[in-house]
């Protein structure tokens, strides 16, 4: 029915696409894993740092990848100060009123960027998107090439940065045991606050490798949260190689099941997939039941 | 009235309970007693239904209810409270006694009076309109004494109502207890207090590390070797028994 | 329930009531109808969220399946509009039992109960944004024709009165649920479900009832929506604006009490209107309100705006772990 080389760059796409979900799981999945909380807003913060990549380059002519430099540590702040004095007090600890705090938090930045930047589709007005890779019969898209090696070197980095650094240590002992971790000194809002930033630099990694082929508009990271609770929860919440395994293949089954089914009811494969995981298996592939 | 026949738990290899039997004469206050981790709580979720063992059955009134869900003994007859006391927190101490009172008294006003009744007996009376939440530890031990009560069952299963409560507070609910005993419903409790043991109950049951290690009266099983030994470890025994000698 | 637990509910409808004959302008009364609309996709979810405790963040599965039942069935099969709109209530109903069936079977509860409600209308939109039968991507477009037996009036004021009708059995089922044995459970279940099974409640029958119930008054929301605006594709049948107008409501206005959704809605869309007014026609100005007061209300109101008013006499309202 398909031309094998159809089949094998429909696959190839897939990982592409897929190792850029796993980095925004990834930022879901080390929140959940911490703080033991759903960020509902993951989504529209990922819009926010998508915007910002355009803006860097639309108005200052920033190159996406250089303009990384800069975007992580703004993000990273954004997302500390939300948790520190936004998501943390007004929570008062309730798991319910986290999901809830941080639903508002999403519609805010949604529609504050609607009110600034209107519903209008915005990409990159560059040509990079176009270059492309020759891998004998196969054209591999430049920038999904990059995106691809950048996102799992990111992966590689954040575990390095949890398994072999005093931050790290720090935020896993929170993640095992709050009350211990309390107890030893370490200050569990300030770790939290960490986690939180550190998700959201996830984010802007992500938005940076994005943009070269994608577009931005303020309901973009609604379409790829959804994606990314899918990849949580099959990878198993608080996993970080679940999370990488769990975008593959689901950038995997969304570009056969596109193939397929066509572009409008694609998505569903991903819908039913999150929940037929949840129905049947809620501690993921990986996880252990919390 | 209930009869726990060789009742067994396996958690992922790790035996917590193990082929344990005991037999809940009706009428009476049974005891189970037994050092920490033996499997006490563990057997009380097999009786009350939310654990399910292993191996084994439990038998209530001679029918086999070992797979039956809690919500179900409950409408039988067995009631059961927690160690760690779990008050609806949203509700008023009545309210809280009156959803155990709906298992009986589907109407309002009918499960209000009757939750009301329960929480007088319980000596709640004065704190009836007050949130749960506000109730000392020794209230919270009644309230779920009372939400037990107002189902009406036949047999009640207390799981340390006792525990962490000053010597006055426990003084004041024995005869709480004893008197839910002479309203005609049996009551099989959990309890470290061996004071309260000895004057509440007829029969204790020992458990230790999941095994029924003895039972019988409560003096008789006291004087037994083999609950000293499983209490105190091993030897104790021996080093009591030389004491008494000595003070003799 | 007594006379004593009805005046306020009645005294509340009465002067609902009375309002469109205070000659309020055409675009008051529209407002006044969207909202009451949106009051009732509340109180449905108010039954499930507030009073149950368990969060949906899909309840335009509902409010979608009421809506598109109601359209389709008129329009395909010719059915009259009340037939229809019943129809919807009782699809909604079951659309309901069978995700609160899979859900609650498997343990879901919390965080994860919200996302699989999600997810759930999601896949809704997109197979109502694929199939035919729903107009697809196109939508559906009712026929004008007013009269009795196509619920469509030509005096405003007569379908104000219908959807207020049916606000006033969603707040009498509220209340009912505040004094009733199958709402003490709902409850208990809420703070503690191991302890509610011990003292004889049937956990999962009583949270199926619930979504059922839930579900059927966000389906009614949904069904007098479609007959209000004569149009209907899947991003407004099925889209995530319905499931968090739900839940804002009630949850701005006082969760699991019987007016709360009705005061959030009324509060909310108040702003809403101010807000819009304000901004001068920028879009998203209005929700970025919504969101603000969902925070706000959630840091410093647990209670919502009902809880402001007084110290409750019971802490009914105060959600689990609050």
């Amino acid at each position: 029915m398909y031309a094998p080389q159809i089949l094998i760059e429909a696959a190839l796409n897939g990982l592409m696409t897929g190792a850029v979900y796993a980095l925004i799981a990834l930022g879901l999945t080390l929140v959940y894993g911490v703080l033991h909380i759903i960020n509902f807003a993951h989504g529209a913060l990922l819009t926010v740092a998508m915007f910002a990549v355009w803006g860097a380059f639309a108005l200052v002519h920033v190159d996406p990848y250089v303009a990384m430099i800069a975007i992580v540590p703004l993000m990273f702040g954004l997302g500390y100060g939300l948790q520190r004095f936004v998501i943390g007090p007004a929570s008062h600890g309730n798991d319910n009123n986290v999901l809830l705090v941080t639903l508002g938090l999403s519609i805010v930045l949604e529609n504050g960027l609607l009110a600034l930047f209107t519903s209008d589709t915005r990409a990159l007005d560059s040509d990079a998107a176009l270059q492309v890779i020759e891998l004998g019969p196969l054209l591999l898209s430049t920038p999904r090439v990059i995106g691809f090696v950048a996102a799992l070197a990111v992966t590689g980095l954040l575990w390095l940065l949890l398994n072999r650094t005093d931050t790290g240590r720090a935020i896993r002992a929170v993640a095992r045991e709050k009350l211990g971790a309390r107890l030893v000194g370490i200050e569990v809002d300030h770790v939290y606050a960490v986690t939180f930033g550190l998700g959201c630099a996830c984010l802007a990694v992500a938005a940076c490798l994005l943009m070269p082929t994608y577009y931005v508009n303020p309901r973009s990271g609604a379409a790829f949260v959804l994606v990314a609770f899918t990849i949580v929860v099959l990878g198993g919440m608080g996993s970080i190689a679940g999370a990488l395994v769990g975008g593959l293949i689901i950038g995997v089954v969304e570009s056969f099941s596109g193939l397929l089914l066509g572009d409008s009811l694609g998505q569903i494969g991903i819908f039913l997939i999150f929940i037929l995981v949840l129905l049947v298996r809620p501690a993921g592939l990986f996880g252990a039941r919390a | 009235m209930l009869s726990v026949v060789s009742l067994t738990k396996r958690f992922q290899g790790l035996v917590a309970v193990d082929h344990a039997s005991l037999a809940v004469p009706a009428g009476s206050i049974t005891g189970l007693i037994g050092p920490n981790g033996a499997g006490k709580t563990t057997l009380f979720g097999m009786i009350s239904g939310f654990l399910t063992p292993s191996e084994g059955r439990v038998l209530f009134e001679g029918q086999d209810v070992t797979a039956e869900a809690p919500h179900l003994r409950a409408r039988r007859g067995i009631a059961r409270t927690f160690q760690i006391v779990q008050p609806f927190a949203g509700l008023t101490v009545a309210e809280n006694i009156a959803v155990g009172a709906y298992l009986r008294h589907p109407k309002r006003a009918d499960a209000v009076a009757k939750a009301r009744e329960v929480g007088t007996r319980v000596g709640l009376g004065d704190q009836l309109d007050k949130p749960a939440s506000d109730l000392t530890v020794a209230g919270r031990k009644r309230l779920e004494v009372a939400r037990a009560l107002a189902t009406e069952p036949r047999l009640l299963l207390l799981d340390e109502v006792l525990a962490g409560l000053n010597p006055s507070e426990i003084r004041d609910i024995l005869p709480v207890v004893r008197s839910i005993r002479d309203g005609g419903v049996t009551i099989l409790m959990i309890e470290h207090i061996m004071q309260a043991v000895m004057t509440l109950c007829e029969e204790v049951f020992v458990l230790a590390q999941g095994r029924m290690i003895a039972s019988g009266p409560p003096r008789q099983v006291c004087a037994d070797l083999q609950v000293i030994e499983a209490y105190l470890g091993k030897g104790a025994a021996a080093r009591m028994k030389a004491e008494e000698a000595v003070d003799a | 329930m007594n006379a004593r637990d009805l005046l306020p509910l009645i005294l509340v409808l009465s002067v609902l009531a009375a309002l469109p004959f205070l000659g309020l302008s055409g675009s008051v009364l529209n407002f006044l109808v969207t909202t009451l609309i949106i009051a009732l996709a509340g109180l449905g979810w108010n039954v499930l969220g507030g009073f149950g405790g368990q969060y949906s963040f899909g309840h335009a599965a509902f409010f979608g399946t009421g809506a598109y039942a109601t359209a389709i069935l008129q329009m395909k099969l010719g059915w009259n509009a009340w037939g229809a709109l019943g129809a919807g209530i009782g699809l909604g109903a079951l659309v309901g039992l069978a995700i609160g069936y899979l859900s609650f079977r498997a343990g879901l509860r919390g965080s994860y109960f919200a996302l699989v409600t999600l997810a759930f209308a999601e896949v809704f939109r997109i197979l109502a944004n694929a199939a035919d039968f729903t107009g697809g991507a196109a939508g559906l477009l009712l026929p004008l024709r007013p009269g009795l037996a196509t619920l469509q009036f030509a005096d405003r004021k007569l379908f104000y009165l219908l959807v207020l009708a049916f606000v006033g059995v969603a707040l009498l089922i509220s209340r009912w649920l505040e004094r009733s044995r199958f709402g003490a459970h709902l409850i208990a279940v809420r703070e503690n479900e191991e302890a509610a099974r011990a003292l004889g409640v049937d956990a999962l029958a009583v949270k199926l009832r619930a979504i059922a119930l839930s579900a059927a008054i966000t389906g009614a929301a949904g069904g007098l929506y479609v007959q209000s605006f004569l149009y209907l594709d899947a991003g407004v049948a099925y889209g995530t604006w319905i499931s968090v107008e739900a839940l804002l409501a009630p949850i701005v206005g006082g969760i699991g009490t019987a007016f709360g959704p009705l005061v959030g809605a009324l509060a909310l869309q108040g702003l809403g209107e101010i807000t819009k007014h304000l901004a001068g026609g920028v879009p998203g100005v209005d929700l970025v309100v919504f969101g603000a007061c969902l925070i706000a209300v959630i840091a410093f109101a647990p209670r919502g705006l009902l809880g402001l008013r007084r110290r409750p006499r019971k802490a009914r309202a105060v959600p689990v772990g609050a």
